[in-house]
């Protein structure tokens, strides 16, 4: 075959990896591969800020379990996606993110819009690259996308001088990726499995603690075969919902922090604790000491680091989440001393207890005849969209009551910075996961505050056609913090009044969107209703009680089981 | 908090020792001493690097290492029976009165003097970091105008039985 240029060779490369969207902004240092990228039938989404292509990508793969690529220019382009970046890695999505690089020879310059992003980006990364050679971009390409989906996933950045772009090269043929560095373990170590199993069998109170890896590793499956044969309640961290249904009887909701009571006991008085795809978070644990402290603990995980960082476990399980939970079913299928009745049984005066904690404790709100309460727009959406809808969110009391009363019966619905908490997230998410699914409906559920960081982004939408909903619980505050000033700070509001926001309904005007707002609780179903009727983008303005807070809370240090309550 | 001496095989490109250390600040560690040379095979390199805390740091600080994706190999070779020397420049004053002192002292620790100046010598002295920090505090009451160590270098004891 003959030479073509870098460019070519990029956009060729892509499509080989299955590429079919990517999001970006071009620049100077990445002109040539936007000229290839007109030959070429990926989706290029024009986003209004570097930051917004990479979330929108994040959730592209959130949504899909695919990687999802975002396209930078050098130097502020690659800068702004750095928060982007971020969020995906904390989160471990599988991301490939391409940015433009000055041309070789003014590397280390101090040239126009350059900037080290390998090194700005080497610690929230999974690896990155500065292509150094031609022959290697294509290698360099296929090796980044292989290292972002396998493994724990991560994103992985690749950073393409513009000489490098424009010139000459060979399309090398495709041949298996071998690492020598990088060989991720998979299947778990049957010893352990075999120990594990054990522990179920001899557990009286056992609790299945699930997380992000569930969803990432599509072991929904696994999981809910095991949670329903065996009789265990499970709940899910933030990251983990829809991993397991939440509208099933097992299903304890979601712990730590706001987790709700019966999740937060059920852990705290377990005897065996079972982690699967979980890093034993803070906001999760609570105060360490306390957290299942009278619990044996199995961890699975795809990486090493997360066993027994946090807590000391009783077995590690190092495996892919779907394998090891594959093996644990396999292990009590051919188990023929077992019998499920008798261990369902055995359960009986743990499942009463716990339906003693849900009836005592259920996840409440005080609602109102007609001021709004948050936490009834988010059951109405779930109702009036039949609880289907992907939900994206912002971050704050937005986000947690999207996760406390939105019932995900799906994995890959549920689309959310955990471990970063990047508000602005949810909008260009939103985006991110419409373009995946076009026929879906897709709603960020915003705040006030957050939706402002990139509202620019109801452009992109537009320009996409892509009929997102946007429903801002709006207090005018900084809502999260202003509970905690509220709580810990004697009720001083240090800078989180928003006391000038735009006029949300006239803003998504401007925008060629549809603006709708409630300002009584009557008026929120029909918004809804209408929002999911109609065809164009809708930013629904919530103007909800202004001091609601998120309940339960566990303040910070304090152990789950010292919850606050409404 | 016992001290670890921990052996890496890395790829030597570029920015991987920056990942290297990266990881310790980024991670609140501490490197006691880091030194990084290519091996036998080309573009492989050695490190070995001295670090301090209790089991469960040195068993993340070990993992996180590992998990990098240019590292090859990740050995706490301070778990097993091992060699480890360090070298030692040091320059000492050395005039009528001490030449002969200083010169003594190198002999017993086996050094050798490397510069000769009117009024000083510069000594290199080899072995485990603390036969370096003796010849230091023995020439330190002479007068030490200069020290430059270079870090700990280590490698495994062969298997005896074999």
């Amino acid at each position: 075959m003959g030479k073509i240029t870098g460019a070519q060779a990029i956009i060729k490369c892509l499509q080989e990896e299955g590429v079919k969207t990517l999001f970006g902004y071009p620049g100077g240092a990445v002109i040539d591969l936007y000229d290839a990228l007109m030959d070429s039938d990926i989706d290029n989404v024009l986003v209004r800020h570097e930051q917004g292509a990479v979330h929108a990508a994040d959730a592209f793969s959130r949504v899909t379990g695919e990687v999802g690529v975002a396209l930078l220019t050098s130097g502020p382009g690659a800068t702004n996606g750095v928060t982007g970046i971020a969020t995906a890695y904390m989160d471990s999505i599988p991301m490939v993110v391409l940015t433009g690089q000055v041309p070789r020879h003014l590397i280390g310059n101090d040239a126009f819009q350059e900037v080290d992003i390998v090194g700005i980006t080497r610690p929230c990364t999974k690896h990155n690259y500065l292509v150094s050679n031609k022959e290697d971009i294509v290698p360099v390409l296929r090796e980044a996308f292989y290292i972002a989906r396998t493994g724990r996933p991560g994103p992985v950045l690749v950073d393409l001088p513009k000489d490098l772009v424009a010139s000459l090269v060979s399309y090398p043929e495709k041949k298996p990726i071998r690492m020598q560095n990088y060989q991720p373990t998979y299947e778990p170590h049957i010893g352990q499995i075999t120990k594990a199993c054990k522990l179920i069998m001899k557990a009286r109170k056992p609790v299945l603690y699930v997380g992000g890896g569930v969803i990432l590793s599509d072991a929904s499956h696994e999981l809910t075969k095991l949670a329903t044969r065996l009789n265990i309640p499970v709940t899910m961290t933030l990251m983990g919902l829809g991993g397991f249904p939440g509208t099933h009887e097992l299903s304890l909701g979601m712990l730590g922090m706001h987790g709700s009571y019966t999740a937060n006991m059920a852990v705290a008085q377990s005897d065996l604790l079972i982690a699967v795809g979980a890093r034993f978070d803070d906001r999760v644990t609570g105060k360490l000491e306390e957290f299942a402290s009278n619990a044996k603990i199995v961890h699975i995980d795809i990486d090493p680091t997360s066993i027994s960082k946090n807590v000391s476990v009783d077995v590690p399980i190092v495996a892919d989440c779907k394998y090891a939970l594959q093996a644990m079913n396999k292990y009590f299928d051919a188990e023929t001393n077992f019998d499920i009745k008798e261990e369902a049984a055995r359960h009986q005066p743990w499942f009463d207890t716990i339906k003693e904690w849900r009836q005592e404790h259920p996840m409440r709100f005080h609602d109102d005849d007609i001021i709004i309460k948050p936490q009834y727009v988010i059951q109405k959406l779930e109702e009036l969209t039949g609880g289907d809808a992907i939900i994206t969110t912002e971050v704050g009391q937005n986000q947690m009551w999207a996760a406390q009363y939105y019932r995900f019966d799906k994995p890959r619905h549920f689309v959310t910075s955990g471990g970063l908490g990047t508000m602005g997230f949810g909008l260009p998410a939103a985006i991110g996961a419409q373009m995946a699914f076009p026929n879906k409906t897709v709603i960020d559920v915003a705040g006030d505050g957050s939706i402002q960081m990139n509202i620019q982004e109801l452009a992109t939408a537009k320009q996409q056609g892509l009929p997102v909903k946007v429903a801002i619980l709006n207090n005018n505050y900084l809502g999260m913090v202003r509970q905690w000033q509220e709580l810990f700070y004697n009720k001083r509001y240090a800078s989180t009044v928003m006391e000038v926001a735009p006029d949300f309904v006239e803003l998504a005007k401007a925008f060629g969107a549809v603006g709708l707002r409630a300002t009584k609780k009557s008026e929120v179903e029909g918004v809804i209703k209408e929002a999911l009727a109609t065809d164009n983008i809708v930013v629904m303005d919530f103007n909800i009680n202004r001091e609601e807070g998120v309940y339960p809370m566990v303040p910070a240090g304090k152990a789950n089981t010292e919850m606050l309550l409404v | 908090m016992k001290s670890h001496t921990i052996s890496v095989l890395l790829q030597n490109k570029p920015g991987v020792l920056s990942r290297v250390t990266g990881l310790f600040s980024g991670r609140g560690y501490n490197i006691e001493s880091l030194c990084v040379a290519e091996t036998l095979e080309p573009g492989i390199s050695c490190l070995t690097l001295v670090s301090r805390g209790d089991d469960s740091i040195i068993e993340q600080i070990t993992k996180q290492l590992h998990k990098l994706i240019d590292v090859i190999k990740v050995t706490d070779i301070s778990e097993k029976e091992y060699v480890e020397r360090e070298m030692v420049l040091i320059r000492v004053k050395a005039e009528s009165t001490t030449r002969a002192e200083v010169l003594r002292v190198i002999d017993i620790f086996r050094g050798k003097v490397v510069d000769v100046s009117a009024k000083s010598y510069a000594v290199e002295v080899t072995g485990p970091a603390s036969k370096i920090q003796a010849v230091i505090d023995i020439l330190r009451p002479i007068g030490i105008k200069e020290i430059i160590r270079t870090g700990t270098i280590a490698m495994a004891r062969a298997d005896k039985k074999k």
